[in-house]
């Protein structure tokens, strides 16, 4: 699980059947300093209270599709957390 | 499982439901000299680790919801051990 900072919003009205209601955000993995790290990736919005400019947490892989109402569906990052803080 | 050490600490108050309850870390991964390799994961604490630890870390989603006694979780990274001593004989 990583931190990532939401950077905008995906509308795909065709979807796969599994996907309906699943709220996708455009979002950028950070290191542990906040930095960019990587590519950006789209991920499916798990709290379903995110938004464009926020910290969240993610997860990659498999588990991400758990994290959807549907858990055998297409998704491989998820939004699992919004972050209020990070001290280290 | 890779070796890491905690770092810091992730405070979130809206997550999944998978993670209520559940304590967030950071942990920096270690590689066998003890040397930050760059990569780090955000990881839910079953052994009371804490900052400066250094701990044993499974990254795999089956284990980790083992853990957690669920059969669904979106849950990968979980601390699962607090290193005392790591002997290398070669």
């Amino acid at each position: 699980m990583q931190l990532a900072r939401v950077m905008g919003t995906v509308v795909a009205t065709t979807h796969y059947q599994g996907l309906d209601g699943v709220k996708f955000l455009i979002v950028q993995p950070l290191s542990k300093n906040r930095q960019t790290k990587g590519k950006p990736v789209v991920a499916a919005d798990a709290t379903a209270q995110a938004g464009p400019g926020e910290l969240v947490f993610i997860v990659g892989s498999r588990e991400a599709a758990q994290a959807m109402p549907i858990p055998f569906v297409p998704v491989d990052h998820a939004i699992v957390g919004i972050v209020d803080d990070v001290e280290t | 499982m890779y070796f890491g050490r905690v770092s810091g600490t992730v405070v979130a108050t809206i997550k999944h439901e998978a993670f209520h309850g559940q304590k967030l870390l950071l942990v920096d991964q270690l590689d066998l000299a003890g040397e930050p390799t760059g990569h780090y994961d955000i990881c839910v604490d079953v052994v009371q680790a804490g900052v400066g630890d250094q701990v044993l870390v499974i990254d795999e989603g089956n284990g980790a919801r083992q853990i957690l006694k669920r059969e669904i979780a979106p849950v990968r990274a979980v601390i699962v051990g607090i290193v005392d001593d790591i002997d290398l004989s070669t």
